[in-house]
């Protein structure tokens, strides 16, 4: 017993010894070096990491997009699912380095600290983080953020909210002063702020009677959090409820209680066939395709990238059947209105905050520890989210009048 | 004993000399017929290759030298947890709240941190939070364990609901430092200037914690055979009543032997903020205090034995990975696997213990 012991530690040992001996660094700046050399255009070698698997419904749009784009590129590409937001992620962004990736993408806002990691470490790959906030200030010509302004897509679902409470009232069903939406949000960060906001704005913009109430389940997935928040909402006069947060909790609640459900991150038809109206989502395909195509001709790679409506990157799905009639066609309307540039969602002169109109905000760009302004946001009357010269993540974070938040 | 009775189909009875190279067999066995269930299964279920598929779980443990160096410090963590939990098992105090002596471990050193650097130098700052992971582990320990000494509650269930109260804890100051606007995490500790993390010894990151759990796996074996605590803690798992009769303290023994187990757990806390992931989370230890349990139970409390069944399951964990990348599998499958070894591990140590005897021909049951 104990000379076997003995014998296992000192292969433990041995192995670990040996495992030190070797290093494979070398050979991967090697072998970049060479394909450098090579030509004009590189092979891409392509390597995803998702928080969860195909079963959580952000991460399938990850997956999805990421095969679609890779497969009509011809770039072989690798996933690897279930990385958590710790040092698994460093872990994970290595090996796809050490297997010859040459473009790694990692999908969850926790994930951002620990890409930064490994793109220190590895300064011939390219690094692309959706939904961080870090890489303007990071000072690293590898690491780069995307996101799209979806925050047009919550606005256009926001009419389809607002077009379905008029049909209530012109029904009956309630009065234009009872037109009171709930909405379950995650956290009261600026993703979520920026997210309710436009989705109301959306909303208003059809059906001016509207007002909103908010409450944030402090985490992003939790499946009952969410489904009780939403029967709060319900209880509380909420006629229509709308959600940020990653769980089938919200849309379930409102099919039970048959209350009109606008859902985001892709449909939610399967689970509230009567009461689903749209969702919005962010289509990462267009960014795949962009930064992979920036890999493949050696140019570099927009530090930070914001998908649009006219780069379809922001997306709504078919209407659910319990849609209000002549919807699609003000959804249309908005649309070629965002193309042309004449409509903006977050327009001072649709909203105002604390009764007054706003003219002047600085916006938390730069991640302050302290939430303290640092940017302009205010541009020719518009609050320029996501817009070009500051960050793709959202930072859009005022307390707008007619929304009111709980806890 | 009653001649005339029909004799039962096969009888079960206790042994009590199985020699030490017997049982090795015995396991070895289960191990083997474990791994064709799990072929079998992987085929049918998967349509895979399963000799495939256990060469993916190989290459994903060992694949690269930096694999093998995950593997190995991830085996090193979930061994120090099991030898944290050991103490108090040998004791038989069922301590199912490494979970939460962690935690408070991890975050005790995170708290250090964040604060300390810029008011002591580097060095010190790591001997403090070493200290004060440590202490928050071991505090977190202790409580369950006076509670038992003095008023006899019942620790399966402190311990138990102490993981929930330091996830609130942990959930709770994550929330205040990060700020009311924010998305619920801290991130990285000190990302630009490294201040508080682990020294990387040779360059390699993941060396410390294996050199700490081959130091502590020693410690330990050397404590449980060789000294007066060791044969203390061994009497008091006996019978306390034996223990009171032969002059020992048992209240002591027991807070002090809680305060060791929870301090260990809290040195893996202090391993996991200030060396691996450089943040704290509530979900730092991953369920692995829940997992150690077991480890622990499958090495029938022995040290030297507790590597191989932590690097059994670890194994099988950093395969899984590898099987869902490479294979296009569902990680899932990794956990069947697992389950199945794991049932016939645990299932063979009923033949380990007990002998069973068909009615007319003897014969043994591997």
């Amino acid at each position: 017993m104990k000379k076997l012991t003995a014998l296992l530690l000192t292969i433990a040992m041995v192995v670990s010894l040996s495992a030190c001996g070797q290093t494979d660094s070398a050979s991967a700046s090697a072998s970049a070096s060479a394909q450098e050399a090579s030509g004009e255009t590189k092979t891409v070698k392509a390597g995803f990491i998702c928080l969860h698997d195909e079963n959580s419904t952000y991460d399938l749009n990850f997956i999805n997009a990421a095969k679609e784009a890779c497969e009509a590129m011809g770039v072989e590409y690798l996933i690897k699912t279930n990385i958590p937001e710790g040092q698994e992620c460093y872990d994970a962004a290595c090996e796809l380095a050490d297997q010859g990736c040459n473009f790694i993408f990692a999908d969850s806002f926790g994930h951002e600290d620990f890409m930064i990691q490994a793109a220190k470490e590895f300064p011939e790959v390219q690094f692309a983080h959706a939904t961080g906030t870090k890489a303007h200030t990071a000072g690293l010509n590898n690491f780069h953020n995307a996101f799209a302004a979806i925050y047009e897509g919550r606005y256009l679902a926001g009419i389809v909210a607002g077009m379905k409470l008029n049909e209530m009232i012109d029904n009956g069903t309630i009065t234009a002063d009872q037109a009171k939406m709930g909405y379950v949000g995650a956290f009261p960060y600026a993703e979520v702020v920026s997210g309710y906001t436009s989705y109301f704005l959306g909303a208003r913009s059809v059906c001016p009677s509207a007002t909103m109430s908010v409450v944030f389940t402090m985490s992003w997935y939790d499946e009952t959090a969410e489904k009780e928040s939403a029967k709060k909402l319900i209880s509380d006069g909420c006629v229509l409820i709308s959600q940020h947060a990653d769980s089938m909790g919200a849309p379930t609640a409102c099919e039970q209680a048959g209350v009109p459900n606008v859902s985001y991150n892709g449909s939610t038809a399967s689970v509230a066939p009567n009461t689903f109206l749209v969702s919005s989502k962010i289509n990462w395909v267009p960014y795949f395709t962009y930064a992979m195509g920036c890999v493949a001709s050696g140019s570099a790679i927009d530090t930070d990238w914001t998908g649009t409506i006219a780069t379809d990157s922001v997306q709504l799905t078919e209407l659910g059947s319990a849609a209000a009639e002549g919807t699609e066609e003000a959804v249309n309307a908005a649309k070629e209105q965002f193309a042309a540039g004449t409509l903006h969602v977050f327009d001072t002169a649709t909203f105002t905050v604390n009764g007054e109109t706003v003219s002047s905000y600085m916006a938390n760009v730069d991640d302050d520890p302290n939430f303290e302004g640092d940017h302009e946001a205010i541009v020719d009357g518009y609050f320029n989210e996501s817009g070009a010269g500051f960050r793709s993540a959202p930072f859009f974070d005022l307390q707008i009048d007619g929304i009111s938040t709980e806890n | 004993m009653n001649q005339n009775k029909k004799e039962p189909l096969f009888r079960i009875t206790k042994r009590t000399d199985i020699p030490p190279h017997k049982s090795w067999i015995i396991r070895g066995v289960a191990i083997v017929i474990a791994l064709l269930v799990c072929a079998i299964i992987t085929t049918l279920l998967t349509k895979a290759n399963p000799i495939e598929v256990y060469s993916s779980i190989i290459t994903g443990a060992f694949g690269t030298t930096r694999k093998t160096w995950i593997t190995l410090q991830n085996l090193s963590i979930l061994l120090l947890i099991s030898l944290a939990l050991t103490p108090a098992f040998r004791m038989r105090f069922w301590n199912i709240g490494g979970e939460g002596q962690i935690l408070m471990g991890g975050l005790a050193t995170a708290a250090c941190m964040k604060f300390l650097p810029g008011v002591v130098p580097n060095g010190l700052l790591i001997l403090i939070m070493l200290l004060a992971g440590i202490i928050a582990g071991g505090i977190w320990g202790l409580i369950p364990g006076v509670l038992k000494a003095k008023w006899n509650t019942n620790e399966t269930l402190s311990t138990l609901m102490m993981n929930y109260i330091a996830t609130q804890i942990v959930a709770a100051f994550i929330l205040y430092w990060s700020g009311k606007q924010s998305s619920g995490k801290i991130g990285v500790i000190n990302p630009d200037d490294n201040l508080g993390w682990l020294p990387k010894i040779g360059g390699i990151a993941q060396l410390l914690p294996v050199i700490i759990a081959i130091i502590i796996t020693i410690v330990s074996y050397i404590y449980y055979n060789y000294t007066k605590q060791g044969y203390e803690i061994a009497v008091v798992g006996e019978s306390d009543r034996t223990a009171k009769y032969v002059g020992m303290n048992v209240k002591k023994v027991i807070i002090r032997t809680m305060f060791i187990s929870g301090a260990l757990c809290g040195l893996v806390g202090f391993l996991l903020v200030g060396g691996v992931n450089h943040t704290v989370t509530t979900t730092i230890a991953g369920g692995q205090g829940f997992t150690a349990v077991m480890v622990s139970w499958l090495a029938k409390f022995n040290p030297f034995a507790m590597i191989f069944s932590s690097f059994l399951i670890i194994f099988m964990g950093q395969g899984a990975g590898e099987i869902a990348t490479a294979m296009g599998l569902d990680s899932s499958i990794s956990d069947i696997l697992t389950g199945i070894i794991l049932f016939f591990v645990i299932a063979c140590e009923f033949f380990i213990s007990y002998k069973v005897t068909f009615k007319n021909n003897k014969k043994e049951e591997a």
